[in-house]
This record gives C-alpha cells, sequence and structure tokens, in this order.
C-alpha cells in the first residue's frame, strides 16, 4: 500500500540499522516520547534489532495514560447522571477509575457512547436535545483542534446541551519536567512527528537549547523510526544539540497554522496534573472564560472530585522513562489487559501494554 | 457468591456486570467460559472446544453445532444476518471435518421490526441455505416487547456427517499453517457501515460456506489435522486458542498474510490490526508441511480459496525456545520479531 509498504520495507531498514551501528561509539539513553511510536517499535519487532549500545525508554506521550485518575472518577460520575449521554474515544473506556472505568459503568446502565470525533459527539447532541451531551476531550496538541471545533461550532449553531470535560494536555512542558529531574539520564529525544504537525517545533528548539539536548521530530513507520534513532545518534556522536525533523512529509517547524488559531481562540493555557507526573505548570489547555458554559466541570459541579492513584502500579515512572514495564513487580500477573492496575496496561499507546501484547512471552522465555 | 454453586469467584468479582468485551471473542470470552460455563458444563465431548462437539451414534460420527447471531445493521455489503447465520453454522460443522446436513433456524423479533426487513432476512437464510445444499428442517419463533431485543436475533443450530475427524490436538510441530484467503474483510465492512466510514471502494463482508473448501482439502490431503475459521477475534486469536489446545509454539511470517489493501487501509485510519478483524468466509488450516503444496492447490482450485497462502508453521524442537508451547510468535516486516497475543477486550479504536 502506498505511503506504508516503503516505510516497512526490510531491506531499507536493515541498512539503516547496518549506518545506526556503524555510527554508535559509545552507549546512549534515549527516549521516545510517544505511545503511538513505542508500540511501533515493539509492534515491528524493531527493539529487538536495534544495536546493544541504544536504551530505549518510553515517553509520557500517551495520551490515556497520562490522564489523572481523578478525572475519570469524574467522567464516571458524570455519566452516572441521569439525562447525561457520556461520549468518549474508545480507548478512555477500559482506563480504571479509583473504583471503575467507564465501561463497568456502562454495563451497569450509564449511558456512556464511543464516538471517534468530539463532532459526532455534537451530532448526538443536537439529535437528543432532551439530553445533556459531554465529551471526554482528552489528548494532546494532536485532539486539541477537533475538540475546539467542537467547541466553536456548538456555540455557532445554538446547542446548549453539548459540553466538554476539557483534559488536553501539552507535549514539550512535560519533555521539560523529565529533563528537569536531578538524575535524568535521557540525552536525546524523538519527538512526537504527530503533535509536532499540529503544534510545528519552535517550542522544541527553546528545549534542545536550554537543556543541551538533541530533539529529532520523528514519524512512526519502521523506517521513520530508525531514521529518526540514526539521526539523533548522529548528533549525540557529534555533540550537536538541534531540533531536526525526519518527519517532513507531514510536520514542519510553524505547524498548522489554522489548528492553532482554533485553538488559541477556544484554549487558554492552564496548569493540569498529570497522571504518574504530577503537576506540571502551564501543560494543558482549559476552555476560555467565554465557554465556560460548555465546561462539564463547572456546570457539573464535579470539580471537588479527587483521587490517588494505586500505590502498587508505577506508571508514574513508567511514564518518566524511569523503569521499563517488565521491571514492574505486578507486570504481566497482577496487572494485564484484562485486569490492568494503570491506564499504560490499557491504552494502545501504553508502554506496558506493549511490553504485554508484543512481546512478554519472549521476554520472559 | 455461594448461590448456584459456583467456585471460582475471579470473573464475579472483577466484573460483577457482563461487559461487551465478555461476548468479544478474546481473553475476556475464554475466562467466561472457562470460569463460569466449563465447571458446571464440563463432560469429555465439550472438552476439546472446538467449533462444534463430536457426537458418536450407533458407529456414525455427527457433528453438532450452535450459533448465535446479533449483528448490527441487520444487512451490511456482501451480506446480512440471515446469510451470515445460515454460513456460521454451517462453517462450524465444516471445521469438524463434516458434511453439513441439517441447520435449525431460531427467530428472536422486536416488537415493531419492519416486515420486509424480516422477508429479506427469511428469503435469505433460504437462498443461504441451498447454496450451502442444507437443509433448514426445524424453527422458532419468538417476538418481543419493543426495546428488549434489537429489531432481530438468530440462533441457528445443527448437523452433519464427519468425514474425517479433525481436531487441534492432532496439530504438530512443523505442520504448515494456511489461510484461505484474505483476512479481516468482514469485520472492516461491518465497521465501515455501523460507524458511516466511507471508503472509496465498497468493502464487502466475506459470509460464505467453507464445506467445498473442506471437502477439497479432505480430498487432496491425508494429513489435514485442524481447520478452524477465525471469526471473533480474527486469526490471532484463533491461533492462540489452537496453539494452546494442541501445546505447541506456532511461528507466522508477517509478510505471507494476506489483506487486501482496503482492509490494511481502514485498520491504519481506525487503529485495529488486520489479524484481529473478524472472517466470516475463511479458514485456517493445519496440514503436514510435506502436504502443503496440495492442500494450497486444492484450495486455489476454487474461487473462495484463490488467495490461499501458507503464512507460518507449527514450531519444531530448534525454535521452541523463542516459541514455548500455547504462543504465537510473529517474523516481522522488518526482520524483527514479537509475540500475536490473544485479543483482550474489545477491538477498541485509537484516538490519534
Amino acid at each position: 500500500m502506498k505511503y506504508l509498504d516503503e516505510y516497512r520495507d526490510g531491506d531499507k531498514v536493515k541498512a539503516q540499522l547496518k549506518a545506526l551501528q556503524e555510527r554508535l561509539t559509545r552507549p546512549w539513553q534515549v527516549m521516545e516520547v510517544c505511545g503511538g511510536q513505542t508500540h511501533n517499535f515493539l509492534k515491528s519487532g524493531l527493539d529487538g534489532l536495534l544495536p546493544e549500545g541504544i536504551t530505549l525508554v518510553h515517553g509520557p506521550g500517551c495520551p490515556v495514560c497520562v490522564t489523572p485518575i481523578e478525572l475519570i472518577d469524574k467522567a464516571i460520575a458524570l455519566a452516572r447522571q441521569p439525562q447525561v449521554i457520556f461520549c468518549s474515544f474508545g480507548d478512555m473506556l477500559r482506563v480504571p477509575g479509583s473504583k471503575e472505568d467507564l465501561l463497568s459503568a456502562k454495563s451497569q446502565g450509564a449511558e456512556v457512547r464511543m464516538v471517534y470525533s468530539p463532532l459526532d459527539a455534537l451530532k448526538i447532541a443536537e439529535a437528543n436535545p432532551e439530553h445533556k451531551v459531554v465529551f471526554f476531550a482528552i489528548g494532546f496538541e494532536t485532539t486539541a483542534p477537533m475538540n475546539a471545533m467542537a467547541a466553536l461550532q456548538a456555540k455557532q449553531r445554538g446547542v446548549n446541551n453539548f459540553y466538554l470535560l476539557a483534559a488536553n494536555m501539552l507535549v514539550p512542558p512535560a519533555i521539560a519536567a523529565i529533563l528537569s529531574a536531578r538524575d535524568c539520564q535521557v540525552k536525546g529525544f524523538l519527538a512526537p512527528g504527530h503533535v509536532c504537525t499540529v503544534s510545528g517545533y519552535v517550542e522544541y528548539e527553546e528545549i534542545a537549547k536550554q537543556w543541551w539536548v538533541p530533539i529529532v521530530v520523528t514519524g512512526f513507520e519502521p523506517l521513520d523510526l530508525i531514521q529518526g534513532l540514526y539521526m539523533l545518534i548522529t548528533q549525540l556522536e557529534t555533540g550537536s544539540w538541534k531540533v531536526e525533523n525526519q518527519y517532513r512529509r507531514s510536520a514542519t517547524r510553524q505547524g498548522n497554522l489554522a489548528a492553532k488559531a482554533l485553538m488559541e481562540q477556544v484554549f487558554s493555557v492552564c496548569d493540569r496534573k498529570w497522571r504518574g507526573l504530577g503537576p506540571i505548570p502551564a501543560s494543558g489547555y482549559c476552555l476560555k472564560p467565554e465557554y465556560a458554559d460548555l465546561d462539564a466541570e463547572k456546570v457539573f459541579q464535579i470539580e471537588d472530585i479527587t483521587a490517588e492513584e494505586p500505590k502498587e502500579c508505577i506508571a508514574g515512572l513508567v511514564l518518566q522513562g524511569r523503569k521499563k514495564p517488565t521491571e514492574c513487580a505486578a507486570f504481566g500477573k497482577k496487572c494485564t489487559p484484562q485486569h490492568p492496575l494503570g491506564a499504560p496496561m490499557v491504552s494502545s499507546e501504553g508502554a506496558c501494554a506493549a511490553y504485554y501484547q508484543y512481546g512478554i512471552k519472549l521476554r520472559t522465555s | 457468591m455461594s448461590e448456584g454453586g459456583l467456585q471460582c469467584p475471579l470473573p464475579l468479582r472483577q466484573y460483577p456486570n457482563v461487559l461487551l468485551a465478555h461476548g468479544g471473542g478474546g481473553q475476556l470470552s475464554r475466562d467466561l467460559l472457562h470460569h463460569l460455563f466449563l465447571p458446571q458444563f464440563e463432560n469429555p465431548l465439550l472438552a476439546p472446544l472446538h467449533d462444534g462437539a463430536v457426537v458418536e451414534i450407533e458407529g456414525r460420527s455427527l457433528a453438532f453445532s450452535t450459533d448465535s447471531y446479533v449483528v448490527s445493521p441487520l444487512f451490511f455489503p456482501g451480506g446480512d444476518i440471515g446469510r451470515l447465520a445460515v454460513n456460521g453454522t454451517v462453517n462450524d460443522l465444516a471445521m469438524c471435518g463434516a458434511k453439513p446436513l441439517y441447520l435449525s433456524c431460531g427467530f428472536i423479533l422486536e416488537e415493531g421490526l419492519k416486515m420486509e426487513d424480516l422477508q429479506r432476512v427469511i428469503l435469505s437464510c433460504g437462498e443461504a441455505a441451498k447454496e450451502a445444499e442444507v437443509l433448514l428442517v426445524t424453527g422458532d419463533t419468538k417476538v418481543v416487547e419493543k426495546g428488549k431485543g434489537d429489531s432481530l436475533f438468530l440462533n441457528t443450530s445443527g448437523i452433519g456427517l464427519v468425514e474425517r475427524p479433525l481436531l487441534p490436538k492432532m496439530v504438530k510441530p512443523g505442520d504448515a499453517i494456511i489461510v484461505s484467503g484474505t483476512i479481516g474483510d468482514h469485520g472492516i465492512a461491518i465497521m465501515s457501515v455501523r460507524e458511516g466510514l466511507e471508503f472509496e471502494s465498497e468493502m464487502k463482508s466475506d459470509t460464505a460456506s467453507l464445506y467445498p473448501l473442506v471437502a477439497k482439502l479432505l480430498d487432496s490431503c491425508q494429513q489435514l489435522h485442524c481447520l478452524r475459521d477465525p471469526t471473533r477475534g480474527g486469526i490471532a486469536s484463533a491461533l492462540n486458542e489452537i496453539a494452546g489446545a494442541a501445546g505447541v509454539g506456532m511461528v507466522l511470517e508477517e509478510t505471507a498474510i494476506p489483506v487486501r489493501p482496503e482492509v490494511q487501509g481502514a485498520c491504519e485510519i481506525l487503529g485495529l490490526d488486520p489479524l484481529y478483524v473478524a472472517n466470516e468466509g475463511k479458514l485456517v488450516a493445519f496440514v503436514a508441511k510435506e502436504e502443503s503444496d496440495k492442500a494450497l492447490e486444492a484450495l486455489r482450485s476454487h474461487p473462495l480459496g484463490k488467495d490461499a497462502a501458507v503464512i507460518g508453521e507449527v514450531a519444531t524442537g530448534q525454535e521452541a525456545r523463542s516459541c514455548p508451547t500455547g504462543t504465537v510468535v510473529m517474523h516481522t516486516a522488518v526482520g524483527g520479531e514479537r509475540i500475536v497475543e490473544m485479543m483482550s477486550g474489545e477491538q477498541l479504536p485509537r484516538i490519534c
């Protein structure tokens, strides 16, 4: 299939692996930020082919994983309210809150619907004027424009039964937070190609300059990943720290200006709590005051719900790249995709799920 | 919890209510089966957990199978619930190495269902039965109040005469793993209608009676060991089930697995893996390696099997270290390795 097969070409990947091996003179620890990249490293089997000197650690770029547990509890509380139709991306439905997940709430009668886009949720609102329709607006810069568009269209069309449980996160502050740890061992980053397609990478240039750390904006196919790694290792080996763009077929320095303008119209930057990472200043989007009547947290008065993450789950350390999923005592035993303790075991972008789905038995045999 | 003599509290404690994923054909379905149903129903005929049971009556081996159909929408490109229900049970019988003969058909109708739709489904059941050369010999109809059923549910049961016994435990190290054609067609066809997704070319369900393919395989291969139609949970779940039941490991070659470009494209968009998407007109065959060419030739001689391909093999002694019992390993397109796990829960679309 065009635009896919050429990026999965075994011979080209092998040639790039050989070039990478030749470039390497000493060990490096690098982080792929996006969970989609983590999954594709494992799904393609590329992780097992990397030269020994390269240690990949997995970053916080899994939107479902970093959504804090109390927000799931808030979502469930909303879904259980009579008259509420709660709409969410499918990934979010199985993430455990402090007591249950959204699918369990659904099985007990809560009106929970899976949608592919917030605009679908808006349509549901228009078709059900007697109900209150809440969309779980999670994700990074990639989903924020859609969420902003839904809010804007709700206003324009005068739909007054549509609300957002706003929870968008921003990637660069999380990278900065990881770097600011005193014992951070990460020497370079593969930045998320899809996020940068929307936001551009000007902000990443600031991070590279401030922390002297090379960053390569990278795609998701095997050849993208291995080429991104090659570019990153080349920078490390030659003592360079700039932002390079491997994903040129999609990402640009300025990003998608129309999408950014839309986000600025609807959202303002605010502090956010991240699952596993804790509160990070200026790391998320909140609805602007003129959109307060769409803000589910305010309208439904659920701001007071709080919850703590389970102690057994080391999701925080995994999301910071400090531990591999297999270093968790619960991994594959108490914590499996069927009985997850934390979000990284559920999400299609979670590192623990990737290890379980594509490799646990190989690794433990 | 002790009411009803339930011995295993695990699934009840974890899930006080049934989830959709309990019917998804993956790990949760397996948990339900093993912890809730089997402890009560256990008997030697049920034990192989094959697509149907094989029972001996006065020296003849009969295959007996049942399946219920709740697909939504009722009509989809390439088929409808009626055709699916007939072919589904016909295929379950065929996977036991049997010639399907007689079917029953139970209709559960919701008050308000359009008579025209019911008529279309019944016509379609009749046509599918004629094509599969089976007789619908008994049936039942029930009507439930509006809101108590989703327009129409169907159950079919069937019996067939076993021509040669085929069972998961007959699978041997070194066997070739053959799939009869492109995977994921049915699941993607349904999903594209259900979710209102539009693609340039229409995707059709592959629903079909597989008995003609089975008859050809039985004719040409003396060492045909096991058959399975990979419906819910896709070929990944079917292979894992057989690997577990047969106590073997399996090795797949990613580049050998036939997938239509439009199905691959839809899967990329939805974040699905075609290995886990349902099929309704494909079979997976385990054949001794020396007969794999014969099997391919037999399958390809029929239009339903024209894209048949060897997609891997049952692990032999040398591979056993990297491919332990009950495990399905895949050699990936870029030369790496990964595990192909049983599906867990429903396949959910990704969000970005």
